[in-house]
């Protein structure tokens, strides 16, 4: 919409021409400025720069939906549920039966805690067969990392689907539905999301992950910490990830790392005061995610996976349908596997820190 | 307006014409004594000439107290406006009481916090709150929901419809004739669709949308909420200068409290928080800037305090600087589950 064209817009002639003239092509070009100095730039009237800008604004405006339109579409659109189940009944349940399609799901935690584990498991969901609770779908899967490992896969796969994964060539067929990109630069990845955006739709993707997301944007930037606490956002695909998500309705998922917490940092407000208290302490002993605050305001689903008192948990820190649950689980053979499906309601703050084992060892 | 019209002795009305006052608006601009000294008539008479000139250019709406300028309201009729100005509740009563009864119609309100605090969830109540009938308690009007982030959950937007018509339900104590009377209305389904939803993608269609309310606001007079989510998605990753930003904002801002005004809408505009170099520390602010922190009428942050979810006024014209605890619960916004009177002031 943001780049509809001025001169098709039915303005009056001569101001389309003056528009015109002076490069102002696009709706874009037109708003970007205040309608004074359109006046000045145009050398009309406020009456008729008001009436041109109305008219642009209208024509640029996307329509509207009432929310009830909304929730029949998406009803209706998405027959497979509008959920990716992660085959994990508790987590499923709290998340309202999986993975949402059309938003972003961040996983954040330590090394080795079982974030590509769990993406891994993941992607073979989402390329299984309907009749075995899959999506019968593609995966495109970004390894910023060379982490990808096939054989862990199919491993996962044997142990968890014994029936598909023993059939003959279907393990085959099951991984030849993951497409791997090894790609380690934010404008490569850009450059090759761009151009799948219509190929997307085309071959039934069902699920895109990146993992890691904090490797690639940290690569990029030359990790200074304050370019992550968000002062110069950098260049971040934000809403073009949340973009394709939307209108290709697939769920994405992204994984975040840790980095050790400083204390110069900040997570409070000036007004409530230096603070002295317990919560200093508490707040030495975490990890914060690795992307700034900026990042963390744009998914909407973030999966925290953190280990203390000797055991992982993953909690559901941030959803807009979900109550702060946390579940323990462990890193079987068959992938992450929960210990109970009974999740543990947290209170207050708890739920959006992330916990490692060593300094937890030392808190309790 | 001539003076010929004045309800004067014609022998005044001679004197003030051949002294060059025809007009009324000539009358009205001279002291009483210039007058006296310029028709040579006693002090008084010209006194009373005036006061009568006066009364009738007012019924005339020539001039008055109304229009001493054109636009211009005196402070008592304000306060009147004011006193007739709608809330609507937020849904948790200890945050509806540093709001001072909850958002004002007419005002542009700000609220922002971390990431997870609950604001999306705080706009999805409060369209669903304008809605409630009249005959409830609520204003009986639509909502407008600008979606910039695609954080909007139609199917959440379900659960609290339903919540909040449970518990309209349950505190009014309905007779039945009642219940049948507002059946149609009090349906989740009735509710999501008077939610009007505009799904942004880039910072050009936040302005055009802004601009273009003018005119579907016009068309649209039962809308009395308009809910931006977030205002700085788009402004906070599109801009590379930050003065060709900071001059769209301005004028952003111009325009949705022209439209609070003029429409008499409240309207509700989320932000994210950022990290703000001061005094040698980092700490949380709202996003956008120092300007923008202007452009609003009252600025709410949201917070951690401990293990519960707080909301403080940080700029209100004539709210004092509070704060209160509230919860986000399964029915949406609430008070804080441990209940007990700290709401204190500061």
């Amino acid at each position: 919409m943001a780049n509809k064209l001025v001169a098709h817009m039915g303005l009056a002639q001569s101001i389309a021409n003056r528009l015109a003239a002076r490069n102002i092509r696009t709706a874009k070009d037109a708003l970007s400025l205040p309608e004074f100095d359109l006046m000045t730039l145009l050398g009309v009237d406020i009456k008729d720069v008001k009436e041109a800008v109305a008219r642009i604004s209208e024509v640029a405006c996307p329509p509207y939906q009432t929310a009830l339109s909304l929730l029949e579409e998406r009803l209706m659109n998405d027959t497979s549920g509008s959920r990716l189940p992660t085959s994990l009944t508790g987590l499923d349940d709290a998340l309202g039966g999986g993975i949402p399609f059309g938003v972003l799901t961040e996983l954040v935690g330590p090394s080795g805690i079982g974030k590509s584990q769990f993406c891994l498991k993941l992607s073979l969901l989402a390329a299984l067969p309907a009749s075995y609770g899959g999506l019968d779908g593609r995966v495109i899967y970004i390894d910023t990392e060379s982490k990808f490992s096939s054989r862990r896969m199919i491993e996962i796969g044997r142990n968890s689907f014994p029936k598909i994964f023993h059939s003959e060539g279907m393990a085959q067929e099951m991984a030849g539905r993951i497409i791997v990109l090894r790609q380690t630069s934010l404008s490569e990845i850009t450059e090759s999301l761009q151009q799948m955006k219509l190929k997307l739709l085309q071959h039934e993707v069902k699920l895109l992950v990146i993992d890691s997301m904090a490797a690639l944007i940290s690569g990029e930037k030359g990790s200074s910490s304050s370019s992550m606490s968000g002062s110069h956002p950098p260049k971040c695909p934000f809403s073009f990830l949340k973009s394709i998500a939307e209108f290709s309705r697939i769920p994405i998922v992204v994984t975040n790392q840790v980095r050790g917490h400083n204390n110069e940092e900040i997570s409070r407000y000036s007004f409530l005061g230096k603070d002295t208290d317990r919560s200093v302490e508490k707040f030495e002993t975490h990890h914060v995610a690795a992307l700034g605050i900026q990042w963390a305001h744009a998914v909407t689903i973030r999966l925290i996976f953190e280990a203390h008192s000797g055991q992982k948990f993953i909690k559901v820190a941030k959803s807009p349908l979900s109550p702060p649950l946390a579940f323990p689980f462990t890193v079987s053979s068959s992938g992450v596997t929960l210990l109970s499906d009974d999740g543990i309601e947290m209170i207050g703050q708890e739920i959006g820190m992330i916990r490692c084992q060593g300094h937890c060892i030392l808190n309790v | 307006m001539e003076v010929s019209v004045l309800p004067i002795a014609s022998a005044h009305k001679e004197k003030l014409i051949s002294a060059g006052y025809t007009t009324l608006l000539s009358i009205i601009g001279v002291s009483a004594s210039r007058l006296a000294q310029e028709l040579i008539i006693p002090h008084r008479e010209a006194v009373e000439i005036i006061k009568v000139t006066l009364k009738c250019s007012r019924a005339v709406g020539l001039e008055g107290t109304h229009a001493v300028l054109k636009g211009s309201r005196t402070a008592w009729e304000m306060l009147s406006d004011e006193q007739n100005l709608k809330l609507i509740r937020t849904g948790s009563e200890d945050f509806d009481g540093i709001l001072g009864g909850g958002i004002h119609c007419g005002q542009v309100t700000e609220m922002g916090g971390v990431p997870g605090i609950g604001k999306t969830q705080l706009g999805i109540q409060l369209a669903v709150n304008v809605q409630i009938p009249v005959s409830y308690g609520g204003l009986g009007a639509k909502a407008i929901y600008i979606d910039t982030e695609g954080s909007f959950m139609p199917e959440r937007a379900y659960q609290i419809a339903q919540a909040c018509i449970m518990d309209t339900w349950e505190n009014l104590g309905f007779s039945r004739k009642e219940i049948e009377d507002c059946q149609e209305k009090m349906q989740p389904d009735h509710f999501l669709a008077n939610i009007l939803y505009f799904r942004i993608c880039s910072y050009t269609e936040q302005i055009a949308v802004i601009n273009y309310l003018d005119k579907f606001l016009e068309e649209h007079k039962d809308v009395k909420i308009v809910i931006i989510d977030s205002i700085s998605f788009h402004f906070r990753q599109d801009f590379k200068e930050m003065v060709q930003r900071t001059i769209v904002l301005n004028e952003m801002s111009r325009q949705l409290m022209k439209l609070a005004e003029r429409f008499a809408v409240a309207v509700l505009l989320l932000n994210h928080v950022t990290a703000k170099h001061t005094e040698g520390s980092f700490q949380l602010t709202l996003a956008l800037g120092d300007t923008w922190s202007h452009s609003c009428t009252n600025r709410v942050i949201l917070y951690w305090d401990g293990n519960d979810r707080h909301a403080r006024i940080e700029k209100s014209p004539y709210l004092p600087s509070a704060s209160a605890p509230f919860s986000v619960t399964g029915k949406g916004i609430r008070n804080a589950i441990a209940h007990c009177k700290r709401l204190r002031m500061m």
